[in-house]
This record gives C-alpha cells, structure tokens and sequence, in this order.
C-alpha cells in the first residue's frame, strides 16, 4: 500500500507569546518546535498500516519554510520510508498548503490512504485535511479515534457531537484525519534518529506545483494578546459561605446564572 | 448589499442554537440579504422556523443520501446551495459538523475560509473576522483576500443570543443536488449516554481536574451540571487518568470552549489547559493552593476543598433555580 503522512512543524505548546512588534504575526524566535502532537498519532497509524501489510511504503510530506524539515526527520525516526519537503513560505495559508499537498500527492506513487492530525495546534484551523480530500476528489474521515481494515474499504469511529460517536466506511483512497485515542505514537530510539538524519529528504518547490502568490486566500493581521482579566474577587468563609456568596455573585452581578 | 447564506444544522430534525445565532447576526446587520440553507431529508418543516430567525429565503436541500451526515454528501449539498444562491458570504457554525465539511466546500468552491471566528462584522460587502491563535494565547484580524465566496465558521456562543420573531416569514427554495456514487456510508451513531450539552455548546462549563482523584467523584460536578443545564469538562491529567473521555478535555490539545460561565474545580491552570479556556466571559476558579495559575484569570476565587464546596455550591445552585 502506498501510505502518506502529512505532518507540521508547530511551536511547543509551552510557548509563551510574544508579539512581533509591529503585530504582523507571533515572534517565534528561539520558541522550541515540536511534530504537531495529533500528527503523530497519524505517523503510528500509518506505520502500523505499513507493518501488516507487506511492501508498503510511508510517505510524510510537510509544506513550510526550511526548518520545517526537522518534522520530517522526526516521522523518518519513527520509521517513515521517504520524506518529501514542500517549500512553501512562512506566512502562506491553509489554501495554499492544501493545494500544494494535494498538487504533490497526484505526482507520487497513487495513495490508498492519506493521513493527517486533525489539527495543527498553532492555528487550530483544522481544514488542510478536507480541502486537500476535495482538491483530490476523494473521501475525508476527520477526528478518527479508531480504524478497522478490510481490503478496499475500512470502518472509521469518529466523534461527532454531544458526546456522540458514529462509525463510518469508507472506500479507497481516503483522507484520514487522526485524532487522540487512535493509538498510542512510538518514540523513536536514538539509533533510528541518528539514521534519520542522514535519510533524504525529497525538496519540491511549492511554485513547481502549480502555486503561486495568487492561491493565498486569507491574511492574517493585527495580532494582540487576549485583552487582560482585570482582578478576580476572592470569595471568603467557610465552605457553605463560598457557596452562597458565589452564587449570588454571579446571579446579581455577573448575570450569568 | 451583501447576500449572506447561513447553514442550518440541524440533527433528527432539530435545528441547532449555535446556526440561529449566526443567523439572528447576519440578519440583524441591515446591509445584508439573508438566506438560509438547511440540507436532509424530510427537513423542509425546518423552513417555518428558520424564517423566524430572520433568513428571507431557506434553500432546502433534501435527499435520501442526506438522511445521516456525512462530510462527503453535505459538501455537495452545500456546494449546490451555493452554486443556487450565488452568495458573497457564506457562514456556519464552528461546530463537529461545520468544522469537518465547510473547508471540504471551500475548496470545491474555490473560496477563502477562515475557521473558528469568535467575532464576525458585515461591513458592506467585506466581512471582518477575528479569530484566536495558538489556542487563544493571541487573537488576530482575518481577511479573506481573494475575489469570490468569502466564507468562515463560527464559535458557539461568539455572537449573541439567537432573535426569533414570530411574526417573519421566509420564502422556500428547493435545491437539487445529484448524490450518485458517494464513497462513504455511515454504518451506526452510537448516542452520548448524557442528556448534557457538549463542552463546546454549552453556555455554562464545570471542568474538574486530577484532584477529583476518580471518575466516580466526577459525579458531583455531573449533579451540578444537571442543575445547571451545564456540560462537564476535564483537564489532561483527568482524562489520562481514565476519568473522563477525551471528548471532554478542554484545552490546546483538546476543546477551545468560550462559554459564559467555566468553572475549574481542582484545575491547576497550566498554560494548555488556559489556551482552552481564557476566552470564558465569566471564570470561576475552586482550589486548595492559593497560588494555583488558575487564580490568575479567574473572575471569582475560591481558596478551599472542592469535596466540601461542590456539594455546597450545586444546593446553592437549586435553591436558586427553584425561586426563580
Ligand atoms: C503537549 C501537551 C499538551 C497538553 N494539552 C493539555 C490540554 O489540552 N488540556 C489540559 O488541561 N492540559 C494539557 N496539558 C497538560 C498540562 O500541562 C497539565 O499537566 C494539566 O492541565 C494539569 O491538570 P490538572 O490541573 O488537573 O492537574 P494538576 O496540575 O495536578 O493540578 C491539580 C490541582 O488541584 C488542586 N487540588 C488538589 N486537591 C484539591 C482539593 N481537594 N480541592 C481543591 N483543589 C485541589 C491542586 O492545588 C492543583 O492546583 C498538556 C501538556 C502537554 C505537554
């Protein structure tokens, strides 16, 4: 089977948030990065895909500037085959990573599945997936916490909402947008990431692919922290006090109850 | 003049809160011509009420193919709607729904998308949208830069209450779509065994963290919940614990919620559970350590033993709603 895995560099989620000075965007600078933790539910699944079914191949391919190769030799560490490096400018949007996938994706070996996180954590946007199952004319199954396999098509669990859960099938080829509860992502050992580092790593100019400037969609600007909490009451007394004075704080005053 | 199209979600026949607020919104803005879309099968006797939220036209899309969701079918649905209507802003909840198939219709569209709004402007023909970074550790402005569809998703309770007047109408438009061939089938839709809102719907969020010390004593904040119309909520910690779902986590790697009303019985208040969370209007933090991070955006504090102030608070609670 040929097996993709579609995977982001993102800021580590200790970050804390400095702006740039001139609020054009968030200063990443020296901001440790990590493989986007939904990501790597994706790899596991991928690999494990891979370990039962022999002769298949994994495949992670990421959109971004140059340091966004290093996501790309922590899915070679976890035991990825090939990686593919899209070069595509800090600042370009959804639309244009998708297009760029999507573009890259109907070059290669043709996918059977397709695997993404079911969101990257720095913009939470949560579309590249779907947009990249559209631009291919092939099915998406998002926030999967479970697969079962059986030939040509497979049988997704997926949350959906209030608490719910439905079961979906799915033919062949398909985009899967993995979510927690999928399976447990191995560590790579030190061996395996030193072995990484000297893999190859495929570079394709986004531009090679058909995008251009003109495929961004959306900008994004004027970044602020979230406007500051003004001091919180402290509610004194015993326990049953507490009680009652909150709750008549937040009927009378806050009005929210 | 904008023409505005809204989506109605709607399951088993029930339209959701969260698209009538959309609606009410769009509406309300006097430089817009409001339709609506609703997509199932057997769902036109929606129509009548989604008129009363303001939509002077509901396109409805109906279809055995559409009887249950699926990602795939309503992105075609949709797609038609908007190939019908011809609007020049599209909106929908940012809801499990809205959030799997809008961006599935950006792109058949060929349309800009921005996900996740928490604030939504008409001006003329433009929308100004707002929506959070880094899970709420930033905000920033969007703009849809490109010619055609603008097109954005929603979070819950960002715009305000839902309008109804009784007295509105809407004219009914039927949408043809042709489902021939779809690749997915939903097989089964195993329903919450809750009766309670989903964290991301509620107005009002009780979370608990690992100090609940089992899944068994998450049943105080349930009890409080029920008397509050209130969804439950978890820390990490309580859900690798095995005390909750991961459904429930509220935090960067789990649910953004934005309700009225957060409370944090037992939550420490670490950076990723705040990214979740900060955006609540109103936050109420219940801890024994004083210096807990948790105080630091709270509204209203309560240094103590939450095993002693739960209880206490949920009678608070139903004797409030009982005189009222
Ligand atoms: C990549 C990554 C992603 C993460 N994503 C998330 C996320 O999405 N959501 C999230 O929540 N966390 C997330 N975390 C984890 C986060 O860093 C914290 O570990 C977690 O939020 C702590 O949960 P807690 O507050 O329940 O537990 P603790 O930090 O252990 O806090 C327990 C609190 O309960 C108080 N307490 C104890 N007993 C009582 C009592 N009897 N009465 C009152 N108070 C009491 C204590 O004073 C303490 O403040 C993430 C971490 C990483 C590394």
């Amino acid at each position: 089977m040929n097996l993709y895995v579609c995977i982001k560099r993102v800021p580590d989620t200790e970050m804390k948030v400095k702006l740039k000075a001139d609020n054009s965007g968030v200063d990443l600078a020296g901001v440790k990065t990590i493989l986007s933790p939904y990501d790597e539910f994706a790899v596991e699944e991928a690999l494990r895909v891979k370990e039962k079914n022999a002769g298949s191949t994994v495949t992670a391919i990421t959109a971004g500037p140059a340091e966004a190769i290093e996501v790309l030799r922590t899915a070679l560490a976890m035991g990825c085959d090939n990686a593919i490096h899209i070069e595509l400018a800090d600042g370009s949007d959804s639309n244009m990573a998708a297009k760029a996938i999507a573009e890259c994706l109907k070059k290669e070996a043709p996918a059977d599945l397709i695997y993404f996180g079911k969101e990257a954590i720095d913009d939470g946007a949560a579309m590249v997936p779907q947009m990249v199952a559209a631009r291919m004319g092939i099915p998406s199954v998002t926030i999967v916490t479970g697969i079962e396999y059986s030939g040509a098509t497979i049988k997704c669990k997926r949350e959906i909402e209030g608490g719910s859960s439905e079961t979906v099938e799915v033919t062949l080829p398909t985009v899967i947008a993995a979510s927690k509860g999928l399976n447990e992502p191995r560590y790579a050992t030190l061996p395996n990431i030193m072995k990484a580092k000297k893999k190859e790593v495929k570079a394709i100019k986004a531009s090679d692919l058909g995008v251009a400037a003109s495929d961004q969609k959306v900008k994004l600007s004027n970044f602020q922290m979230p406007p500051p909490k003004a001091a919180g009451k402290k509610i004194e007394g015993d326990a049953a006090a507490q009680a009652k004075a909150l709750v008549q704080l937040l009927h009378t005053e806050a009005k929210v109850v | 003049m904008a023409k505005v199209l809204v989506f109605i979600e709607q399951r088993d026949g029930k339209a959701k809160k969260a698209s009538y607020e959309i609606l009410s919104a769009a509406a309300a803005a006097a430089s817009n011509e409001t339709h609506a879309v609703v997509v199932g099968d057997g769902v036109a006797g929606l129509a009548k009420e989604i008129g009363t939220y303001g939509a002077a036209t509901v396109h409805v899309v109906e279809n055995a193919a559409l009887k249950l969701y699926s990602c795939e079918a309503y992105s075609k649905a949709v797609k038609a709607a908007i190939d019908a209507v011809k609007p020049d802003i599209f909106l929908a909840s940012h809801s499990p729904m809205g959030k799997d198939f809008v961006p599935a219709v950006a792109a058949l569209c060929d349309a800009g998308l921005v996900t996740d709004c928490t604030s939504v402007t008409f001006e003329g023909a433009k929308l100004k949208l707002k929506r959070p970074m880094y899970s709420g550790k930033a905000i920033c402005d969007a703009t849809i830069v490109a010619a055609g569809i603008q097109m954005a998703t929603v979070r819950a309770n960002s715009l305000g209450a839902p309008k109804m007047d009784a007295a509105k109408t809407a004219t009914v438009q039927n949408v043809a779509v042709d489902l021939g061939g779809m690749k997915t089938k939903i097989l089964e839709i195993v329903k919450g065994n809750s009766s309670r809102p989903d964290v991301t719907e509620a107005g009002i969020v009780i979370s608990g963290g690992r100090s609940l010390k089992s899944a068994e004593n998450f049943k105080m904040l349930e009890d409080m919940a029920d008397v509050l119309g209130a969804a439950v909520g978890a820390s990490r910690a309580a859900v690798d614990a095995g005390y909750r779902p991961h459904r429930d986590q509220v935090g960067q790697t789990g649910k953004v919620v934005s309700p009225s009303l957060y409370i944090a019985t037992g939550i420490s208040g670490a950076i990723q559970h705040l990214a979740g969370m900060r955006t609540s209007k109103i936050i109420v933090a219940i801890n024994n350590d004083p210096n807990a991070p948790i105080f630091q955006v709270a509204d209203y504090s309560i240094v103590g033993d939450l095993f002693q102030i739960i209880p206490a608070l949920t009678a608070e609670f139903k004797k409030l709603k009982e005189s009222t």
